[in-house]
This record gives structure tokens, sequence and C-alpha cells, in this order.
């Protein structure tokens, strides 16, 4: 009896290091031998035999030609028949756009609703999420007496899992129809002036709401310049054409890690933080003293940006001279 | 088309948060409301649908009296009417039990698309587009951008992760929720705002739409958060403060 499903997801073969982070999660909840790791697609032979060297009781393959690439339909119907027959108390996803696709119309189907994006799990279990844009937290039970459906955040539960004995893989073929699959998926393409690349930049710059105005921006072009850095945008600039598409950072947009990442009215939504948190040194230039994006920041000043953005030009071209 | 787009009112971005008495939720009088970002997204697209291909625009939003401001900003932006789904107690339903609300309110007016924000800015679950095609068996696809029509249905421009996009066909009815961005939003008219005034909307009681209203997932607490890092908070003018970095910056970080 399988206590734990968690949803492994592949494009191409490759394993999202936010997967592995879902399976962490599901350790949490239970002993490696309750957790059946769930792959979906046509032919998944060589990724399950990688999440089967995972701590875990059993790998299910689960195959159909019309789960080759994604749908809605095609996945909801397939998880549906599975969790229909191994009855898990408890089904553990990633926090994907996929996921977020699918997941509440697949936790519905069982009268039952997703916990999504959760950053933590306590006793009980409870579940821990932000609101608010990150400005508050929320601790959610599950009441229902179906199985529960979490879905875990990016970064949330560290995933480094050591190897373990080879866990058993089986296969679970869903019964499916084309006509079922409503939705008529095309090829991922990318933007085509992708011209910014921002992961080799040693130091960055970026932008929020909290400009205010693309006139705003001078002061602080200014700055990247006598830094030497690159400027980036959270998702509201780039929305209002103030800087293009391809200086967003964040989950829609690009990664980055640079040496210093100067945020300047950016709130620090998680799907902005997921983006730059990694930077080795953060500073938050932000009016409100309680914005989250205090909270992973080195370094903070609270206080408005446009007298702080010049105060601050001033004071690096002083020490360069 | 007649389109359907679902509306929520939330706390301004602005609005201070407060916990309230009880440790459920914020302390709620006195903040400001707004339409939910998204949600915006989603209205402009429809209007703009409206404007090309013609059909109606109408609003749908649970919630309290207080929600009857947003819903004439939506009107007085172009929507032709509104339907506003009195309830006092959203808070202590779950998305399943939003979601039931809004898809009763919209299967009695046979809708070819019902739209809606991809999710909102203060609980952000992003789940009650996907709930709600669901529960009306409706096709649905999340975080698009634009919408074109088809001879049979719609064509979406659909978000992925890190800079990727997808073109995915889909027939009508269907349930669609937006992402910000996709298109410039609109301001609301003078002349638009006297037209609102007159424009209809229906209000129906929550309870007349006989849905099970009993949660499977509670908020049982809210808490402010808690920090990753310890931030060193570097205080004064701004002169003082941008000083006390740049030697941050010099000696620790070493960037300068
Ligand atoms: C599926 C999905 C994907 C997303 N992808 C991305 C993404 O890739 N990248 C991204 O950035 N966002 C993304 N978002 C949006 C994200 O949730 C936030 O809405 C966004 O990051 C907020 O941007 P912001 O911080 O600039 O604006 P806001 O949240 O509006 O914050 C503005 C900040 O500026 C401060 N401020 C205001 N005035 C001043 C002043 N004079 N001086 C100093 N500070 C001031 C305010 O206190 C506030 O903290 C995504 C959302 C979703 C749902």
């Amino acid at each position: 009896m399988s206590r734990i499903l968690v949803v492994i997801e592949q494009r191409s073969g490759k394993i999202a290091r936010i997967s592995w982070e879902a399976l962490a999660a599901a350790q949490r909840l239970g002993s490696p031998d309750s957790i059946t790791a769930v792959v979906l697609g046509a032919q998944e032979e060589a990724v399950s035999a990688e999440i089967a060297a995972k701590a875990l009781g059993t790998v299910l393959r689960v195959e159909h030609p019309l789960l080759a690439r994604y749908t809605a339909d095609g996945f909801i119907l397939a998880l549906q028949q599975l969790i229909q027959n191994e009855g898990p108390a408890l089904v553990v996803l990633p926090h994907t756009y996929q996921v977020r696709d699918y997941a509440p119309a697949l936790a519905a189907r069982f009268g039952e609703v997703l916990i999504g994006d959760v950053v933590s799990i306590g006793e009980g279990p409870v579940f821990t999420r932000q609101l608010m844009q990150g400005r508050l937290t929320g601790t959610y039970r599950h009441t229902g007496t179906g199985p529960c459906f979490v879905s875990v955040q990016s970064g949330a539960f560290p995933a480094d899992l050591p190897p373990a004995a080879l866990a058993t893989i089986a296969t679970f073929r869903p019964t499916l129809d084309p006509a079922q699959i409503r939705a008529r998926p095309g090829e991922p393409y990318r933007a085509s002036s992708q011209a910014v690349d921002l992961a080799t930049a040693q130091v960055i710059v970026g932008v929020g709401r909290g400009i205010k105005a693309a006139e705003n921006l001078p002061p602080i072009q200014e700055l990247a310049a006598v830094l030497g850095a690159e400027l980036a945008a959270s998702r509201p600039v780039c929305d209002n054409g103030w800087l293009p598409m391809d200086r967003q950072v964040g989950s829609s947009g690009q990664t980055v890690a640079p040496k210093l990442y100067i945020a300047v009215g950016i709130s620090g939504a998680i799907q902005h933080v997921v983006g730059m948190q990694t930077s080795r040194c953060i500073v938050a230039i932000n009016k409100d003293s309680d914005a989250p994006i205090f909270e992973v920041a080195d370094y903070g000043i609270v206080g408005d940006q446009l007298d702080l953005i010049p105060a601050l030009t001033e004071a690096i071209k002083a020490v360069k001279r | 088309m007649k389109m359907i787009v679902a509306i929520k009112q939330v706390p301004g971005r602005d609005a201070p948060v407060h916990i309230d008495a009880v440790g459920k939720w914020i302390v709620e009088s006195g903040l400001e409301y707004a339409l939910n970002e998204p949600d915006a997204y989603a209205l402009e697209e429809a209007l703009q649908i409206k404007e090309k291909h013609g059909g109606e625009v109408v609003v749908l939003s649970a919630g309290p009296e207080r929600v009857g401001t947003t819903i004439r900003e939506a009107l007085a932006k172009g929507a032709d009417r509104a339907i506003h789904i009195l309830c006092d107690d959203l808070g202590s339903r779950d998305a399943l039990g939003v979601a039931r609300l809004l898809a009763a309110a919209a299967k009695q007016e046979n809708p070819d698309l019902i739209l809606t924000g991809l999710q909102s800015e203060d609980l952000g679950l992003g789940q009650t587009g996907v709930i709600v095609a669901e529960l009306l068996g409706f096709p649905h696809a999340t975080m698009i951008l634009r919408i074109e029509k088809t001879e049979t249905g719609v064509e979406v421009k659909r978000e992925l992760e890190e800079g990727w996009f997808q073109t995915v066909q889909l027939p009508t009815p269907a349930v669609l929720t937006m992402q910000s961005g996709g298109t410039k939003l609109r301001y609301a008219t003078l002349m638009g705002i006297k037209r609102a005034k007159t424009k209809e909307v229906k209000r129906l009681a929550a309870a007349d739409l006989a849905v099970d209203a009993v949660p499977v997932v509670v908020l049982e607490q809210t808490s402010m958060p808690k920090k990753k890092k310890s931030t060193q908070m570097l205080t004064g003018t701004p002169k003082e403060a941008a000083a006390a970095l740049v030697e941050k910056l010099r000696f620790e970080v070493r960037v300068l």
C-alpha cells in the first residue's frame, strides 16, 4: 500500500530540481517505503531508473502515447485513474507552471483542494504557504476525507537525496482516448529577442514597480553605470514597458546569481525571488520596512529610492575618484 | 462571443498588513480595496475581444457588499453588466467552495468563454479558474497572455517558465486564466463612469445557489513571515545610509 504519491515532472528525459524537492518533502511526511514516485509520459524507462536510485519504495511509470506531450486533460485522467487505483493518503507535487495548470482540477475531481506552493511542513501535518504576495504566512490543514494534495515551492525543501537501495519499478497504463484530450498544444518556443543574458553579470541593479514611472529610470541607469552593472526588472516594470521583457528576472524570466544584486522598489514576491535569491549579496532599497524582500536581503535601507539612489551614486563616485 | 470575467476585490497593494485578533486573517477595517491585477488583465482582454468580434462582457464577483465598488469600476471600464454573488463568508470557504459559487452563477449564463486572473494578490491560490472549468466540464488553459478567436474556439498564447511560450488551441466554451502583461490596461473614462451607474448588477445570494460550503482545507493561522537571512539595516539620512552601504560593498562584499 502506497501512502504517498510524488509526481516527478520530466521534460525530454530531464528532471528539474523542484521535482527532487517534492520527493524531499514527501520523505518528511513518511518513511521511504511508503513513497511511490510517479512519472508520466510515453516511454519513461531512463527517467524511472534515475528516480529508483533514491530512497523510496516504488517508481511507477504512467505510460500512454497520449501522455507524450502535456495536456491538462491527459494528465488529469491518467492521475485520476492512478489515484483511484493506489488510494494514497497524500499526493505531493512540485509547484511548477504545469502543476498549476492541472492539479487544482485533479484535486477537485476528488472533492479535494490542492494546498499549493507550500514552503514548510509542520507537525499534524500542517502546511505553510505565503499569502499577500509574501507579506503574510498562512498555515493550512487538510480536513477532507480524500487524499491530501500538496504542491511545494521551488527551493523550500533542499533536495540532497543520497543514493539508496534500488526501488521497485512498475508500469501503470491508464485508459485514454484521443477524443478526451480537448486542447491542442503547440511546441514550446522562446521569444525571438532574447538579447540580454543577465546570467553572466557580476553586478545587477533590479528595478521594481516602486520606481513608479519610466521617467524615474535615468538616476538608476546612472547608478548602474558607475557600478558597471546590468539593469534587470521585476514583472510589472516589463508589463508596463518601462524596460524590455528580456530584462525580467524571476520564474517567468531569467535566473541570475551575481556577486551583488541591488533591488530597488521590489517587494520580494516569490516569483521574483526565485530568480535572484542565490546572488552572493543582496541589497534591498524599499520604503516599506515590512517588504518581504528584506527577508532575503543581506543589507537593507528603508527609504524613498528617489532620495537614496542619487546619494548612493554620489557615494560610489566619491570612493572611485 | 459571450464572455464572463470573474473578478476579485483584494486589499490594495499598499494596504497595511496587521494580523487580526483571532490570528486567522488581517485586520480589514479601514483597508483600501482594489481590483485584483491579473483580473484587470482578464477584463481588458475580454473588452478587446468584444471590440473586435462583438458579443457581451459580464463581470462576476463573489463577496460582501463592498465588492460593489470594484464591480462598478469594471462596468466603468466597459463591461456590459454584472453579477454580484453576495457572500459574507468568502474567507471561510476554500477554493472549491468559492469556485462552486462562481460556476453555479456562470452556468446560468451559458458563456462561450470564462476569463479570470491566474491568481489573486491576497490568497494567491491560483486555482479558482481551473476548478470552475472542472466543475463546468469546460476545457481550460492557464497563464494566458493573448487570445485569438478561431473557427471552432480559441487559440491562446500560454506562458511557460523561464521565458518560454506555447500556443494552445481549445474548443469553446472554455475557461482561461490570464497572466499580466499581454496587453495594456485601460483606464475608465468619465463617460464610462457615468454609464456604469445605469448598468445592470444582478444580485444573487450565495445561499440561493445551493452549493456545498464545507471546506476540505482550512486556513488555521496567519503569522508574519520569518526572515531567512539576518539583514543588516543601514539607517540615517540618505547620504549616511548610502555611505554606510558603500563601506560594506568595499570592505565586506568587495565589489567596489
Ligand atoms: C505565474 C507567475 C509568474 C510570475 N513571474 C514573475 C517573474 O518572472 N518576475 C517577477 O518579477 N515577477 C513575476 N511575477 C509577479 C510577482 O508575483 C509580483 O507581482 C512582482 O514580482 C511584483 O513586482 P514588484 O516587486 O516590482 O512590485 P510590487 O509588488 O508592487 O512592489 C513594489 C515595491 O516598491 C516599494 N516602493 C514603492 N515606492 C517606493 C519608493 N519611492 N522607494 C522605494 N521603494 C518603493 C513598495 O514598498 C513595494 O515593496 C509572477 C507572478 C505569477 C503569478
